[in-house]
């Protein structure tokens, strides 16, 4: 199955379970959604709960707050990344708040399903990585997807929460297909903290989104020179997971995180400083970040010198491999 | 003053005997409190507050005529007298001005009227969202509740006020915009912050019918309000109320008005004072008495007294409630502030 339609999946059983989840955005009914993730779910569940609104995106946040208020499950979609931020005074204001405001009475049980990151090479604004400012505001949680199995239990486990959940979509990982275990062989999948998706003993590469599949392939290459590479999915980007970085990194002693965002005051200066505070006693060498960098996401043709790819991370890795003490 | 594009129906009979009294009740209750609010700040018992001098009658008129059985107030920060008149606990709303707690600390699930907004414009998507919600409950035509959104001239600028009510128009969604056109939006003035000189105008653009009220008069408000409530609980989508009134005291205990007008224009721009306006109608119309007007002004000074001392007995909110609130589902990681903050205060 691939990760659109173990999304679209996610989505028509959660609005099955919880007959108040709403979904709502632009083009998301008779079209599907420009990426077809609410393929055919108009048809399913009626044009009342799964329905187009006008293009505004603070409108849609800030509707879904008073459909919160109502006591609805609002699944809104931003169609672009970069369009979310036209929507920004709604969901840092309001939707990150509210329950905060009403001393827990107005809870805001939303789930934005925002497309993410780059790599399609798409126009201006059709690519964003927005985890770091997301994940600053209090009231928000926010996650990522690596793949369909993820997609599918994080997507219906972000759904049913009571809490506003931040659901970035690795666009560029849409078509890519992988094994989903729905049904009963879902028993025992835990949807919540991160997820160790390749063992090792010589070093953690810590990822989220598209950048797990990129990790998963520069292990491969480094094992064949013998290095064993741990790869961390890290999935939630709020809260993260200090137990299961702390686990990984105590066992590898080095560790490398990857992400296309910006460099500067990004997740990544996060989870280093949780990896250093947790294991600095045992650390071999402070930790590398391969990111971004501190510019506007650059146009398709120079994406592939912006994202992360196979010979910056493992440049990165050779700097942690044979780091001294000065 | 006329109607851009009048309301079909008036949706409440004429106002009689006891309501007229009941009305007069209010702005005396509202008027005191809010004078007394502004001294209360004054004196140090709450480092703010935002005054509604001059708007009396458009909130109370605008309360008044809500079913709170099924409608939902979105206010701003300026609706003290809407929430007087809807039954909002007092000293929970003034808690917000005691900076006790942002939003207030009365339930607004259970009072039907949101938290204090600050962000003008902020509420008035929410009100859509909410109304939509009623909607989507498959609530009868004539049985729908109703949300009223309140906002002034300033905020009508923003962004959001023009989605919010294109969004409502496209939904038929059962909103009330309630404009307070104050006149002022901080020292700006309305023709300098609303093109085309009024936000009722607007609402032909979005297929909406609108009034535009004299907002001194608290009777025309309250049917005016009662008209646009009738129009949306039938399911026939929103409607637009702009009460015409005046901010005649500062913007918040901390403006200076002397910078922006003079008291000369304040005497002559503010229109007539709708308490006295009242007052001389009931007069007029043999419906009170001086022995009223006296009660009714008794029963407000007895009413601040126990307001006054509400607040004074608010004590300040424990400090673990600063972790408490900002999720239903608590993260592993606020858990460990809370009780780092928890040591590290114990400790010194
Ligand atoms: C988004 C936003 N920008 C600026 C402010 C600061 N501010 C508070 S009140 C105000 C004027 C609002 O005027 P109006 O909407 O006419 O309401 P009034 O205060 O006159 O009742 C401003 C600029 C704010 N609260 N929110």
């Amino acid at each position: 199955m691939s990760m659109q339609q173990a999304l679209n999946r996610a989505l028509a059983e959660v609005m099955t379970e919880n007959p108040r989840a709403l979904i709502l955005g632009e083009d998301v009914g008779q079209l599907g959604g420009v990426f077809r993730i609410t393929d055919g779910l108009q048809k399913k569940f009626g044009e009342a709960r799964v329905f187009d609104t006008p293009l505004a995106e603070s409108g849609i946040l800030g509707m879904s707050v008073g459909l919160a208020m109502a006591g609805y499950h609002p699944i809104p979609e931003v169609q672009f990344d970069g369009f979310a931020y036209p929507a920004v005074n709604q969901i840092i204001c309001q939707v990150g708040r509210m329950n905060y405001r009403s001393r827990g009475k107005l809870p805001m049980p939303i789930t934005l399903r925002v497309p993410s990151f780059g790599g399609i090479r798409a126009p201006e604004h059709h690519g964003e990585s927005l985890e770091a400012m997301f994940a600053h505001v209090p009231g928000l949680k926010v996650v990522s997807p690596s793949g369909p199995n993820e997609a599918y239990h994080l997507l219906k486990y972000a759904a049913t929460r009571q809490d506003p959940v931040i659901f970035m979509e690795p666009k560029s990982r849409y078509w890519q297909k992988g094994p989903v275990n729905t049904g009963a062989d879902a028993a025992g999948y835990s949807p919540t903290g991160s997820r160790v998706v390749r063992e090792g003993k010589h070093l953690t590469l810590v990822a989220w989104g598209a950048m797990v599949a990129r990790c998963l392939q520069v292990a491969e290459l480094a094992a064949e020179d013998g290095i064993e590479i741990e790869v961390l999915d890290l999935r939630w980007l709020k809260p993260i997971d200090a137990e299961g970085l702390a686990a990984s990194v105590a066992k590898t002693r080095r560790a490398v995180v990857v992400h296309e965002a910006p460099r500067t005051s990004g997740l990544g200066a996060e989870v280093a400083s949780i990896i250093t505070e947790r294991c600095f006693g045992t650390l071999k060498a402070p930790v590398e970040r391969v990111t971004g960098f501190d510019v506007p996401y650059p146009s398709g043709d120079l994406e592939d010198e912006y994202i992360p790819n196979i010979d910056r991370i493992l440049y990165g890795i050779q700097r942690v491999l044979e780091y001294r003490r000065g | 003053m006329a109607d851009v594009l009048a309301l079909d129906g008036t949706g409440r009979a004429a106002l009689a005997g006891e309501e007229l009294r009941e009305l007069y009740r209010l702005m005396v209750a509202v008027r005191h409190l809010d004078e007394s609010a502004i001294r209360w700040q004054r004196q140090g018992l709450i480092p703010g507050y935002a005054p509604q001098l001059g708007q009396e009658a458009a909130q109370v008129g605008s309360g008044y005529a809500l079913d709170m059985s099924r409608d939902f107030v979105f206010p701003t920060y300026r609706e003290m007298g809407v929430a007087r008149t809807v039954g909002v606990d007092m000293v929970e709303y003034m808690s917000t001005h005691k900076a006790t707690w942002h939003g207030g600390l009365y339930d607004p699930k259970a009072s039907r009227f949101a938290p204090i907004q600050a962000v003008v414009g902020g509420s008035v998507l929410h009100a859509v969202g909410w109304a939509h919600g009623q909607t989507l409950d498959r609530t009868p035509a004539g049985e729908l509740g109703v949300a009223i959104t309140y906002f002034g001239d300033g905020a009508s600028s923003q962004g959001d006020v023009h989605e919010a009510m294109n969004f409502a128009a496209v939904m038929k969604a059962p909103v009330v915009f309630f404009i307070q056109n104050n006149g002022w939006a901080i020292s700006v003035p309305t023709e300098r912050q609303v093109a085309g000189g009024s936000v009722a105008g607007r609402a032909a653009g979005y297929g909406m019918p609108s009034i535009q009220v004299d907002g001194n008069d608290v009777v025309a408000v309250t049917q005016a309000t009662a008209a646009a409530l009738a129009h949306a609980r039938a399911g026939k989508g929103p409607a637009v109320v702009e009460a015409m009134t005046y901010r005649r005291g500062p913007h918040s205990t901390s403006d200076d008005p002397g910078r922006y007008r003079t008291l000369e224009e304040e005497r002559t721009d503010g229109g007539e004072d709708p308490l006295a306006r009242m007052r001389a109608r009931l007069l007029a119309d043999g419906i009170a008495d001086e022995a009223f007007f006296d009660e009714a002004l008794a029963a407000a000074k007895a009413e601040e007294e126990q307001i006054r001392a509400g607040i004074n007995a608010l004590g300040p909110r424990p400090g673990t409630e600063m972790f408490d609130f900002v999720y239903q589902e608590p993260t592993q990681a606020l858990k460990a502030q809370a009780s780092a903050w928890r040591e590290e205060s114990e400790h010194v």
